[in-house]
């Protein structure tokens, strides 16, 4: 077997795994109040990481490029309470032109 | 599941461009095409295929690509746990059900919030699918001719839609202060570990921070 269907084996059946730890593993139980009250936090938590990671990351550095001027007009279009498809397309038109200029 | 459909159609050209990005980098890694249309399929996860086949491209063992991707893959541990109460039904039937569970259809259907919706986050990962794989086809077929993706800023408009996401989230004080800590801890330590990591480090401050109020 080659390396490429390997790996291709390899990353999907542990992505497979991963995927199904909550919707398997925890599924049907009553989870406790404090636990529930804890996964409320978790969502902003791992948007905030996300957003931070897309924005800025670059392998294992931090830049400052094209990506925040998309953000930023994403930004623009949240405050305005535009749709989420207006926000996207927003944060494309806007690193595209960044973009090209630099 | 139509809501979820409805829902993620604005987002199903962004989509479908960024699996023709990972078809022609999975070309030029060695990738066949069939190879990279599998992995579409199969793992479903944007960045951690983007980062396995870089490994692979770059000259690395599988080892190594595999590990890559899990890093980057590991917070669906957290995020399939905020959804689990929703699932229903016998385990085979819950697990072909969670690897739908991507980042867009968990946030855009309210993952970790009350007003979470199971159908609307399958019709979301149903469509999200269709597009990631027919682009990845489309990429890892006509490749050159598509050219640099790069061009589109489809890197900033996922950026901006998770920001849009965040920002919907913030509905009180606590979850304020969770984003803050979350964003900090990745941003701090994305020069320090693999990628992934930041964000499974992000999940585990805010859990042992609440825990030790």
């Amino acid at each position: 077997m080659s390396a490429a269907w390997a790996c291709v084996i390899v990353v999907g059946v542990g992505t497979f795994a991963l995927k199904a730890v909550g919707p398997v593993g925890v599924s049907g139980r009553k989870l406790p109040a404090h636990v529930v009250e804890l996964l409320d936090m978790v969502a902003p938590a791992i948007l905030a990481a996300l957003v931070v990671t897309e924005t800025f990351a670059h392998g294992r550095s931090l830049v400052i490029d094209a990506r925040l001027v998309g953000v930023g007009a994403g930004l623009v279009a949240i405050v305005f309470r535009a749709p989420i498809w207006l926000v996207v397309l927003a944060g494309a038109v806007a690193t595209a032109v960044a973009r090209l200029v630099t | 599941m139509t809501r979820g459909f409805r829902v993620a159609a604005p987002l199903f050209p962004a989509a479908a461009a960024l699996g023709a990005s990972f078809g022609v980098l999975a070309r030029t890694a060695h990738l066949n095409a069939l190879a990279a249309i599998v992995m579409s399929a199969t793992t479903f996860a944007g960045s951690s295929q983007v980062a396995a086949v870089s490994v692979l491209g770059a000259g690395g063992s599988v080892a190594a690509a595999g590990v890559a991707a899990m890093l980057l893959n590991a917070r669906y541990a957290p995020i399939g746990i905020t959804v689990a109460h929703a699932f229903r039904g016998s385990p085979l039937k819950r697990f072909a059900q969670a690897q739908l569970v991507v980042d867009e259809s968990w946030a855009l259907s309210g993952g970790g919030t009350p007003r979470f919706d199971r159908r609307v986050l399958l019709g979301i990962g149903a469509m999200l699918w269709v597009a990631w794989v027919g682009g990845t086809a489309v990429g890892a077929f006509a490749g050159q001719a598509i050219g640099d993706t790069s061009a589109f800023g489809l890197d900033g408009a996922f950026a901006a839609l998770f920001t849009a996401l965040l920002a919907a989230q913030l509905r009180d004080r606590r979850r304020v202060a969770a984003a803050l800590i979350g964003g900090a801890v990745a941003a701090i330590l994305i020069p320090f570990t693999p990628p992934g990591i930041p964000i499974i480090a992000a999940t585990g401050a805010v859990v042992v921070g609440w825990r030790r109020r």
